[in-house]
């Protein structure tokens, strides 16, 4: 035991004492947190928006002026012609383009039913969903309205009856998107922070060749890495709190559940994440190869989490590959522990897992650490 | 007086693939003996002192360190021992003491033990003013004569020292040769391994190695006449070409 803390006393001084190192650890992070969670949003904004008006009418200049209303689409192209719209569809100057037909006013009086031209840019196939929703919202809106405006024209007794779906936006009323991500980013931060440094620090002793002088010592294999991992979880757990108090600061996140069970199961997560470190610097031999495969994890392991892209839309076997992806498990606690207030038995599947996950690594972490090549 | 052995080798062998860096090696080192161990870079005197010190396991033979077996024992042999690389094996990031504080406390010294060596090593060393100065900005003589200090903390009964004076200026190199022979006067056994011939007329015996094998195994002064040469330097080249 006594044995521990004086590894742990090295570390905690080696850390302290790397100038370069300390802003990494720490600034980065942050900067990280409030950079990406403002960055990182589904919302589409500035679309650019152009038309081609071959109607002319009083009713075509109103459904413009509805997209000209909208915060989403910047209207700043007309074309006289569709082939005009194409070029510049092509040169990408415009995103979103209308083209509305002749004779489209008298058809709508005369209540037939008529197609509107919409051309989206999906390159970027999720923007292109989000901006045909806006799109649709738009002119379904505008019909709405016109046929308000026809009944009350014609004075007709029976009125059309508009359905309408009232959604509800439950855990996040004000669907603001910074409330979804910051959780998520958090996760980000405390991971890739904790795996690089563990997954370096062994491998950096192995470089410089004091790992061999400790191989030559009678120390324990789990004392030594107890002692070397411990300064990383309580730098992890630090890292989790400057980012929970700053979210609470910057992006007023809300913390519904009880933060003691949101400790309990990030002290549980490093290990995992701790373990990982050590079993990537136990087969690499210098800290450029850890790096690597660090790298590789942590970006397999965040596009799998259900961070940026819902795992339900994974193809299934993509969704049996995020059962090992303990970024996931962390991502779903956050976002379940601080903006539903869930708690510990509705947490308890991602808890057994986590922990599960934490003795295996950490298992094969010491096992792959030998004292005798 | 009956000496006592305190490392005996027999046969030992180690392979890497169809490669034999070390064939069937025997030698046995008195206690108390300062024991040169000699031969050309790649003649298999690191992969042979690594078996030793137990971070390597033998392909075949057998060994005694310190009265403990190279295969099921390292783990004691480790604590009878001191071991000092070639490759500078302190925290260049940590002060001397800190090391020193360091290495102490893993081999499993008391606090008090630990601050009473440290003084000691530093008023011994000389190293009062640089005490508190990171291990990195020191002089590698310097810095070769604490990290022998520092292997011989736990009071160990066999120090292991792989190069240790290897680029080093002739005065330090002198100064760490009389650090050894002190230790040595103490009754700990030295296998020190070395590229200097000037440093092997220091040893008690030395053994000559050549492509993994032993090819000489004596004193200095026996070495010398057997092979009707003047200096061990002679000896060397004439084993090593032949």
């Amino acid at each position: 035991m006594r044995v521990i803390l004086y590894i742990i006393n090295k570390e905690f001084r080696q850390i302290f004492r790397n100038k370069g190192m300390l802003p990494i650890i720490f600034i980065l992070p942050l900067l990280q947190l409030v950079i990406l969670s403002n960055a990182a949003t589904y919302e589409i904004n500035n679309i650019s928006f152009g038309y081609v008006d071959n109607d002319h009418t009083h009713t075509s200049r109103a459904l413009i002026d509805k997209f000209r209303a909208s915060t989403f689409f910047d209207v700043s192209q007309v074309f006289p012609h569709p082939k005009e719209s194409d070029l510049a569809m092509l040169q990408g100057e415009v995103d979103v383009v209308l083209t509305i037909p002749e004779h489209f006013e008298r058809d709508l009086w005369k209540d037939k039913n008529i197609d509107l031209g919409v051309t989206i840019n999906a390159i970027d196939g999720a923007a292109a969903g989000v901006e045909n929703v806006y799109i649709t919202q738009i002119i379904k809106t505008f019909n709405k309205n016109l046929s308000v405006d026809m009944v009350q024209l014609s004075n007709n007794t029976v009125r059309p009856v508009l359905i309408e779906g009232i959604p509800l936006f439950w855990y996040n009323k004000t669907l603001n998107y910074k409330t979804f991500m910051v959780p998520g980013i958090l996760v980000l931060l405390v991971t890739m922070i904790t795996l690089f440094l563990s997954g370096m620090n062994i491998v950096r002793e192995k470089e410089i060749g004091t790992l061999e002088q400790i191989n030559v010592t009678p120390i324990k294999k789990h004392h030594f890495i107890i002692g070397k991992l411990f300064p990383f979880w309580v730098i992890g757990m630090g890292l989790l709190t400057i980012g929970l108090v700053l979210a609470k600061l910057i992006f007023a996140t809300p913390m519904l559940g009880s933060l003691a069970l949101m400790y309990f199961y990030t002290s549980i997560y490093i290990l995992v994440i701790l373990g990982m470190g050590l079993f990537i610097s136990n087969f690499t031999d210098t800290q450029q190869q850890a790096m690597f495969i660090a790298w590789f994890f942590v970006v397999i392991f965040i596009l799998m989490s259900g961070l940026f892209t819902p795992i339900e839309s994974m193809p299934k076997w993509a969704q049996f590959l995020t059962e090992f992806n303990p970024i996931k498990y962390f991502v779903e606690i956050m976002r379940m522990v601080m903006l539903k207030g869930s708690g510990l038995t509705d947490i308890l599947p991602q808890l057994v897992k986590t922990t599960l996950y934490a003795v295996i690594m950490n298992a094969m972490a010491v096992w792959s650490y030998k004292k005798i090549s | 007086m009956k000496e006592e052995t305190v490392i005996k080798v027999e046969g030992l062998t180690k392979v890497f693939g169809d490669f034999t860096a070390v064939n069937k090696i025997s030698f046995h080192v008195r206690k108390g003996e300062i024991f040169g161990f000699l031969g050309a870079n790649g003649a298999g005197k690191t992969t042979a002192m690594k078996m030793l010190i137990g971070i390597s396991a033998p392909s075949s033979g057998s060994a005694n360190v310190a009265g403990f077996d190279v295969y099921t024992q390292t783990e004691d042999i480790k604590k009878s021992i001191g071991y000092m690389s070639q490759k500078f094996a302190l925290y260049d990031d940590l002060t001397v003491k800190e090391n020193i504080r360091f290495f102490g406390g893993i081999y499993g010294l008391s606090k008090n033990r630990i601050s009473q060596k440290s003084n000691l090593l530093i008023e011994e060393l000389g190293l009062e003013k640089v005490a508190h100065s990171l291990v990195g900005s020191l002089p590698l003589g310097w810095k070769q004569k604490i990290a022998f200090s520092v292997s011989l903390l736990h009071d160990p009964k066999i120090v292991f020292l792989d190069e240790p004076t290897g680029g080093v200026d002739p005065i330090t190199r002198r100064q760490f040769w009389e650090m050894i022979y002190k230790a040595a006067n103490n009754g700990t056994t030295i296998f020190v391994t070395t590229h200097y011939m000037d440093e092997a007329e220091y040893c008690d015996r030395v053994s000559i190695m050549v492509d993994g094998n032993i090819e000489a195994l004596d004193t200095p002064k026996n070495l010398k006449t057997h092979f009707g040469s003047d200096s061990m330097n002679d000896v060397f080249l004439k084993l090593a070409r032949s």
